[in-house]
């Protein structure tokens, strides 16, 4: 392996890895928003809301992701609204992750018993009290697992960015081998900065689980 | 007669084609300590939760003085601020600590000063034994010091009725007597109770009125110390019979 090549490029793959992780981070936040509105609405069966939700949610699981960035991207301008490459990154990784993070949110809530709104209702709570201040903080702890394992679903399928023209990892470590044929190299260090983000974000996944599992609330 | 605070008229509750309550109606009293008792599936918490309006009823009304609780009706939350529920299973909200789950209504839902609050339920968890405990969490409590922080979570809402659903039904037998103690004290103080229990000694000591339930219907009710000494009805003495043991080997 030629590392004067790698030093040389490393800049190139830094500022790809900021990319990644900013769009990343974007679209998953768009995904734990649009998540929560999801589970909280099918939770309290919100009518019409409910079945839109639940068609969302189908479209987002059962297509990829390449396809529905190719939607946005070359879509939406059809229809009169402009975007730019990294806005649809971030809008199309959020319609990818809401689905997988309101499933991973609606199994927390499903898994409280009915009886703990009961006892917050009698307490004199108005529903949207009892989701706030008792459901929904037990249930996003208990969906925290399922939560980073998504997180980190997601920051994975940033790679297909590149298709949208984004100078994100992946792009660049195309990019290298189309102009320089340094195939090695470039995919070596496309693994590592892959693992520098992802690895970090696994070790605190794990750390969460313990704790959830050894510890519960109050420790 | 002290003022009617409860009235319970002609309460009809089913279940799909199962008929739980049939045509109840019960008043009870400011200040009167009822003990409801019966045999197991006879309606007795599916009473408490229509009283609570956790429960669509298919007839009759309940009014908690002359206001009519009506499930999914507007001033439910209102009304409920009024009647404290103790559940068999604590239900106290385990990512809360103790101190937070019962100054949280009163914080949220009357608005009270936070100061205030947890001064109140530092002093009231002091009369429970539980100072110390108020800043762990649920469940770092036994049994017992979790259902006697229900209690005072119940209490800090100040109600005008409370109601218990064999809150000590889950508990170890030496864990019940410092549940039981508590709601002692509490019908010395004068409080409006409805409750529910197989604790037959204690139903005696503390009742003012004992309703035995079966099948969804007031079969009886009285004075504890005529109802449990000499039941009207066979059915009620029946049903005392299995809390009563006999000697099974001769004796010399
Ligand atoms: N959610 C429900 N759906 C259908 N049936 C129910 C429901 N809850 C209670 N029941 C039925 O209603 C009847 C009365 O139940 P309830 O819980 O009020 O009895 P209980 O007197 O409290 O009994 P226990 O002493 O065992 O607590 C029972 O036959 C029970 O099976
Ligand atoms: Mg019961």
């Amino acid at each position: 392996m030629n590392i004067e090549y790698m030093l040389k490029y490393l800049p190139l793959y830094e500022k790809a890895a900021v990319l990644t992780v900013t769009i990343g981070a974007e679209g998953i936040l768009i995904a734990a928003a649009v998540g929560l509105l999801c589970a909280v609405v099918q939770y309290n069966r919100v009518p019409v809301l409910r079945q839109i939700a639940a068609v969302y949610i189908e479209l987002s699981r059962n297509t990829p992701l390449l396809i529905q960035l190719f939607f946005i991207y070359y879509g939406l301008p059809k229809i009169g609204i402009s975007t730019n490459p990294s806005v649809c990154g971030a809008v199309g990784l959020g319609f990818l992750g809401g689905s997988y993070m309101a499933e991973a949110i609606r199994s927390g809530l499903e898994s409280i018993e009915p009886i703990q709104s009961e006892s917050a209702l009698s307490l004199g709570l108005k529903p949207y009290q009892v989701m706030r201040y008792i459901i929904l903080p037990q249930a996003v702890s208990i969906s925290m697992p399922a939560f980073m394992a998504n997180i980190i679903f997601l920051l994975k399928e940033t790679s297909v960015f590149s298709a949208i023209s984004l100078m994100d990892l992946m792009f660049t470590a195309k990019d290298l081998i189309g102009l320089y044929y340094k195939t090695t190299e470039s995919l070596f260090l496309l693994v590592i900065f892959y693992l520098i983000i992802l690895l970090p974000v696994s070790l605190l996944g794990r750390l969460v689980e313990r704790r959830l599992r050894y510890a519960g609330f109050g420790s | 007669m002290a003022e009617k605070l409860l009235m319970i008229e002609h309460l009809n509750k089913s279940y799909d084609d199962l008929c739980v309550i049939k045509d109840m109606s019960l008043t009870v009293h400011k200040g009167e300590v009822v003990v409801v008792i019966g045999p197991s599936g006879c309606g007795k918490s599916t009473l408490l939760r229509c009283i609570n309006g956790l429960e669509p009823v298919q007839g009759g009304r309940i009014c908690l003085s002359g206001r009519e609780i009506k499930h999914g009706s507007r001033d439910l939350p209102m009304l409920r601020q009024k009647i404290g529920m103790v559940f068999q299973s604590y239900e106290l909200f385990p990512h809360l600590s103790i101190i937070d789950n019962i100054t949280l209504a009163p914080l949220k839902v009357q608005k009270r000063k936070k100061e205030e609050v947890e001064e109140e339920a530092l002093s009231l968890l002091d009369r429970v034994g539980l100072k110390d405990k108020a800043r762990q969490y649920p469940r770092q409590l036994s049994g017992g010091q979790k259902q006697r922080a229900a209690i005072v979570r119940a209490l800090c809402m100040h109600p005008e009725v409370m109601l218990f659903d064999e809150v000590t039904a889950a508990l170890d037998p030496e864990m019940v007597r410092e549940v039981l103690d508590v709601m002692l004290r509490l019908a010395q103080q004068g409080r409006t109770m409805i409750i529910v229990t197989h604790e037959m000694q204690f139903a005696k000591a503390v009742a003012d009125r004992v309703i035995f339930v079966d099948n969804g219907e007031i079969i009886e009710e009285g004075k504890p110390a005529e109802f449990f000494k000499a039941p009207k009805t066979k059915r009620a003495a029946r049903f005392l019979n299995i809390f009563e043991f006999s000697p099974v080997k001769a004796q010399n």
